[in-house]
């Protein structure tokens, strides 16, 4: 048996253990220990703010992503099964088409002579085109598009297994349908929405195509941080100490999670 | 909550609005692909082939897209029989290492790309396999690995290991009865999980920007390279056709699915 599983487990011991265990050696060592990577990234204005605003950025999208994929999955679960498959699929559907395609088209959309600007012009709402992108709220706007089905999904699959009855009986017992829905549903959907929040989150900070290309270059995610230290300053044990600290956050996120829920939960969804 | 109730029509009208925001996007790709013109402006002024044209004409997009399906394809030659003997061994052993071993094959859904990019960055530019396509290959693999192993479990869950004893018991060997009564019954779970590492191949974009260079570039370093410059419409026209070509994947993967 364990002869069966090893070469996929090979492949994934040299192409993911090994390069994330090389980012935390080079994190440390440099001809000889230091902690360096990690006092700057700690101390340093451009690390902090990084992280501070990755974290401010996921937040509002796990946020707006919960608001919006809320009644959409609440919808799914209400109406009968033919609908319901018809609004999943059409959650699922930009899954499937890449997130560069996503990231052109809210690019199409957004900017100065784009369709949403010439659009309001149009109508007469706006003099001056709105500056929609190449910013923070395009990157906001565009991360949440690509991540709500991660969303949407694990609510759902929370939803399905409400039984019915138990709004019947809440109605039955006089319990206006607002009342049932705060008293009975809501509590009985919380770990569908931890399920849904955790993954969004984790998701997005981490996320480089849509700040990289929708941000401006103002908008510098950790993720970014991570890449103009390769890439342009070389600055290998830096990136390293960066990525170190992003992925320990991961994980303490996964771990704090699994408290209360379990990860298959979260991670079984795609 | 009653027929038509306010809260109802409330609730109607936002999941619509929410779902024309997921749509739209992914809609608005075709007809500028299809437009004459250079900038962009919607409704387009005519219709026109051109962007397809410079996109079929121009041979660094060909050859991209040759790096592109050849990547594809050979992802999905190794990772799917090295997923499905994993989730095999891991759905039929005992062994208390198999459940950490499950878990280690689900790490690159959990470790954030950028950085499972950039380690593999580091340790290819050790072994010389930066801008190679053994190293292109090897990376998508990893990372299409995951789509087969919770496919093919899920498949597994479904289906009676005592069947495969019946097999054994009549004088075939393990090999034998898994070819001949185990893999026929969880086809489409392995038809399926092959499809997406297909299509995780054929998007993953972030890996292929740092390990990927000279000749073996695929399409979507190519694509991220032009956003950076300007908003050339053949994009769309590229965008169109890889959205094209992912859809009819997932239509073959469901309906793959429904044949049982």
């Amino acid at each position: 048996m364990l002869a069966l599983v090893s070469p996929a487990l090979l492949v994934i011991l040299a192409l993911i253990v090994l390069p994330v265990g090389w980012l935390a050696w080079q994190s440390i060592y440099h001809d000889g220990f230091t902690l360096e990577n990690y006092r700057r990234v700690f101390t340093e204005d451009i690390y902090w703010r990084s992280f501070a605003l990755t974290f401010e950025i996921s937040l509002a999208v796990t946020l707006i992503a919960l608001l919006l994929g809320y009644p959409v999955a609440y919808l799914a679960n209400a109406l009968p099964k033919g609908w319901s498959i018809l609004i999943l699929s059409l959650v699922v559907l930009p899954f499937w088409t890449s997130v560069l395609v996503r990231a052109y088209a809210w690019l199409v959309l957004l900017q100065r002579s784009g369709v949403i600007n010439q659009f309001l012009r149009h109508l007469e709402w706006i003099s001056e085109p709105l500056a929609l992108v190449h910013n923070t709220f395009g990157t906001v706007v565009a991360t949440v598009h690509i991540l709500l089905p991660f969303m949407v999904l694990p609510l759902y699959a929370t939803m399905q297994k409400i039984p019915n009855e138990l709004m019947q009986a809440g109605a039955s017992l006089g319990a206006s349908p607002s009342l049932t829905f705060v008293r009975v549903f809501l509590p009985l959907s919380l770990p569908g929405v931890l399920a849904g929040c955790t993954m969004v989150f984790v998701l997005c900070l981490g996320f480089y195509i849509t700040p990289e290309l929708l941000g401006g270059g103002r908008t510098v995610m950790v993720s970014m941080l991570v890449s103009r230290n390769v890439e342009l300053y070389n600055q290998f044990g830096a990136a390293s100490a960066v990525a170190v600290v992003l992925l320990l956050s991961v994980l303490a996120i996964f771990f704090v999670v699994s408290r209360f829920i379990s990860l298959d939960r979260v991670l079984g969804q795609k | 909550m009653t027929r038509s109730s306010p809260a109802r029509i409330v609730l109607y009208a936002i999941s619509a609005l929410v779902l024309v925001y997921l749509i739209l996007p992914v809609l608005i790709i075709v007809p500028i692909s299809f437009s004459s013109a250079r900038f962009l402006t919607f409704p387009p002024p005519s219709f026109s082939l051109r962007w397809y044209q410079q996109y079929f004409a121009n041979p660094a997009w060909m050859q991209a897209t040759q790096v592109t399906v050849t990547v594809a394809v050979l992802t999905v030659l190794i990772a799917t029989p090295c997923g499905v003997a994993a989730a095999y061994a891991i759905s039929q052993s005992r062994l208390r290492i198999m459940r950490v071993i499950h878990m280690a094959l689900l790490l690159p859904l959990v470790v954030p790309i950028i950085i499972t990019a950039v380690g593999i960055f580091f340790v290819y530019a050790k072994v010389g396999l930066v801008a190679t396509m053994p190293g292109l290959v090897l990376a998508n693999v990893m990372l299409g690995l995951p789509y087969v192993v919770i496919s093919v479990l899920a498949g597994l869950q479904s289906f009676d290991p005592a069947q495969e004893m019946v097999a054994r018991s009549l004088g075939m060997n393990r090999l034998r009865s898994f070819f001949a009564v185990t893999l026929p019954q969880i086809k489409s779970s392995v038809v399926a999980g092959g499809i997406f590492a297909f299509i995780s191949a054929m998007d993953e974009t972030i890996v292929a920007l740092f390990i990927s260079g000279g000749q073996y570039q695929p399409l979507t370093k190519r694509m991220f390279t032009a956003l950076r410059d300007e908003i050339d419409p053949t994009i769309a026209a590229i965008s169109t056709l890889m959205t094209a070509a992912s859809f009819m994947l997932v239509l073959l993967a469901s309906a793959r699915k429904k044949d049982g």
